[in-house]
C-alpha cells in the first residue's frame, strides 16, 4: 500500500516519461521488492544501474526477468530507450541516454570506482527528460548516485530515495538525501507502491 | 530545452573556433560528463572556467584533447572475442597471400598488440599488414612504444589465456618492475597514421577491420559515416569485430553486412 499522501505527492509533481534507478550493496534485493510492482505495459521506459564487479558474469538480468512483468533487456548502443521495458546497464560499461533518448556506452573512467555509475545515467537522463523523470536511489555503501539524483531535482524531477534507517547500506541513500533534498524518502514498500501506480498510468490527465 | 545558452554547447564553440576541433559529432551524453571531469582536473569548477584557462594557456589545449578523445582501453578485453578471431575469422583470411588489417582507433595500442599477438600465435604476422590508425597523435605515439604500466600484465595475461591463447603474455614483453615493454617485432608490421573516421577517407582495402569501443563516442551521423568507410574498406567477405554492445542493427549500412556472431559482434561483409 502507497501512503495516501505519497500518491497525492507524486500526482501533483506531474507525469513521469522514464524511471531510473540507482543501488549498490543491498540494491539486489531492495529490487526484488521493486520489480514485481511495475505494471506490464507501462508507458515508460525503467532504466536500472546497479553496481556489480565487472569480471563476474551476471545473472542479474534472469533474476530480474523473473520477478517482473516487463521484458528486461540490456540495451545496445544507439537502442532507443523504449517505454515498457526495463533496461539494464551492461556489466563494465557506462549507461547514458541522449537528448533524443537512445542509450549511450561509455568506457570513461570509473565514477566513485563503478562503471557502471548511476551519477552518469541519471545526469545524462535529467538532460534527456528535465522535469519528467523520476529517479530512485536505493541501498548502497558508496556517493555514487548523489550527484546525479541533485541534477535530476535540479530539473524538477521528482527524486524518491530508499528510507536510510530501512537498508543494510544507508551510504548512498544518505548521500543522495544530502545532495538532492528528494521529494520523497520511503520504505522499500512503499516505493514498490510507487512504482505500481506511476507504471499503471494512474497519473491524472 | 530553454532557450539560453547551454554552457556545454558555448564551451565546444569555443574549442571549435579557437582550437579548429569538432565535437559536434560525438555522443553528447558522454562528452558532457568528460568535459565536466576534464574541467575538474585542472582546477576548474565549470566549463567556463576551463575556457578562460584555455584562452590564457592555449598550449594546454593538447592535452585536453586528449582527455576528452583517449578511451582507456585493455589487452584482450573480451576474451571471446578473441577466440571467434582465432578459431573463425583468421582461418578464413589464411587463405589470403597477404592479411591485410586495419586497427580504426587504435589508441593507446592495447587491441593493437591483442590482434598482433594472435596473428602471431596463428603464424599470421608474417605475412599480414597493419594499418593502425588514430586520430590523437599522443596516443599513436603511445601505440608506437608499446609500453605499459607493468600492474596491468596480469589481468591482461588472464584475458589472454581466456582467449585461446597459444602463448604466454610474457612471451610478449619484457618487463622491469615498472614497465612492460611489447617485441619491437610485434609491430615490423604495423603502419600507424594518423587517421580521422570523421573527416578522412578510405585508404586501402583490407580483409579485417577491428574497431571495437570507439563508435559508442560518436554520435549517429559519425557513427553511419565511420561503418560506411569499412564497408568500403573491406573486400567482399571481408571480416568486421564491433564492441560487444555496438550494433550494425541501427545503422542504413546494416545491408552491407551479416551478424556472424551475436555475443561476440563479429560482422562479415557481404
Amino acid at each position: 500500500m502507497v501512503p495516501a499522501h505519497l500518491s497525492e505527492m507524486w500526482r501533483a509533481w506531474g507525469v513521469p516519461a522514464a524511471i531510473v534507478i540507482g543501488g549498490s550493496a543491498g540494491s539486489i534485493e531492495a529490487l526484488g521488492v521493486l520489480m514485481p510492482a511495475l505494471v506490464a505495459g507501462a508507458a515508460v521506459p525503467v532504466v536500472v544501474v546497479v553496481h556489480l564487479r565487472p569480471s563476474e558474469p551476471t545473472m542479474l538480468p534472469l533474476v530480474l526477468a523473473r520477478r517482473c512483468a516487463l521484458p528486461v533487456r540490456i540495451p545496445d548502443d544507439k537502442q532507443p530507450c523504449s517505454a515498457g521495458v526495463v533496461w539494464l546497464a551492461p556489466p563494465d560499461f557506462h549507461l547514458l541516454v541522449e537528448l533524443d533518448r537512445s542509450f549511450a556506452l561509455s568506457l570513461d573512467e570509473p565514477v566513485h570506482f563503478s562503471r557502471p555509475a548511476i551519477d552518469s545515467l541519471f545526469m545524462s537522463a535529467a538532460d534527456a527528460w528535465g522535469p519528467n523523470l523520476v529517479a530512485i536511489v536505493l541501498s548502497g555503501a558508496n556517493r555514487d548516485g548523489a550527484d546525479g539524483a541533485r541534477a535530476v531535482r535540479e530539473r524538477g524531477g521528482l527524486v524518491v530515495v530508499e528510507d536510510p534507517a530501512t537498508v543494510e547500506f544507508p551510504v548512498m541513500p544518505a548521500a543522495a538525501i544530502a545532495a538532492a533534498d528528494p521529494q520523497i524518502v520511503a520504505a522499500r514498500p512503499a516505493i514498490a507502491a510507487l512504482l505500481a501506480e506511476m507504471t499503471a498510468g494512474g497519473a491524472p490527465a | 530545452m530553454s532557450a539560453e545558452l547551454d554552457p556545454f554547447a558555448e564551451f565546444f564553440g569555443f574549442v571549435r573556433s579557437r582550437f579548429h576541433y569538432d565535437f559536434t559529432g560525438y555522443a553528447q551524453s558522454s562528452l558532457r560528463r568528460r568535459a565536466s571531469r576534464v574541467a575538474g582536473r585542472h582546477g576548474c569548477d565549470d566549463l567556463a572556467a576551463l575556457q578562460a584557462l584555455l584562452t590564457a594557456r592555449p598550449e594546454l589545449f593538447t592535452g585536453v584533447v586528449s582527455e576528452l578523445t583517449v578511451p582507456v582501453s585493455e589487452m584482450f578485453r573480451d576474451p571471446p572475442f578473441f577466440r571467434e578471431l582465432r578459431e573463425r575469422v583468421l582461418p578464413y583470411l589464411a587463405t589470403f597471400p597477404l592479411v591485410r588489417v586495419w586497427i580504426a582507433g587504435c589508441s593507446t595500442g592495447e587491441e593493437l598488440y591483442s590482434v598482433a599477438i594472435v596473428l602471431r600465435e596463428q603464424n599470421l604476422l608474417e605475412r599480414s599488414l597493419i594499418y593502425a590508425t588514430d586520430i590523437n597523435p599522443r596516443a599513436l605515439q603511445a601505440a608506437e612504444a608499446g609500453i605499459y604500466d607493468v600492474e596491468r600484465m596480469a589481468a591482461f595475461t588472464r584475458q589472454h589465456q581466456r582467449s585461446g591463447a597459444k602463448t604466454s603474455l610474457s612471451d610478449h614483453y619484457h618487463a622491469d618492475e615498472h614497465a612492460a615493454v611489447f617485441d619491437r617485432t610485434l609491430r615490423e608490421r604495423v603502419v600507424f597514421s594518423d587517421h580521422s573516421l570523421a573527416t578522412d577517407g578510405v585508404f586501402a582495402e583490407v580483409q579485417l577491420v577491428v574497431c571495437r569501443n570507439v563508435l559508442i563516442y560518436f554520435g549517429r551521423e559519425l557513427q553511419d559515416r565511420a561503418l560506411g568507410l569499412f564497408a568500403d574498406a573491406l573486400c567482399p567477405l571481408g571480416f568486421l569485430g564491433l564492441g560487444p554492445r555496438e550494433t550494425l542493427q541501427f545503422s542504413p549500412h546494416r545491408a552491407a553486412f551479416r551478424l556472424i556472431d551475436e555475443e561476440t559482434r563479429w560482422y562479415q561483409r557481404t
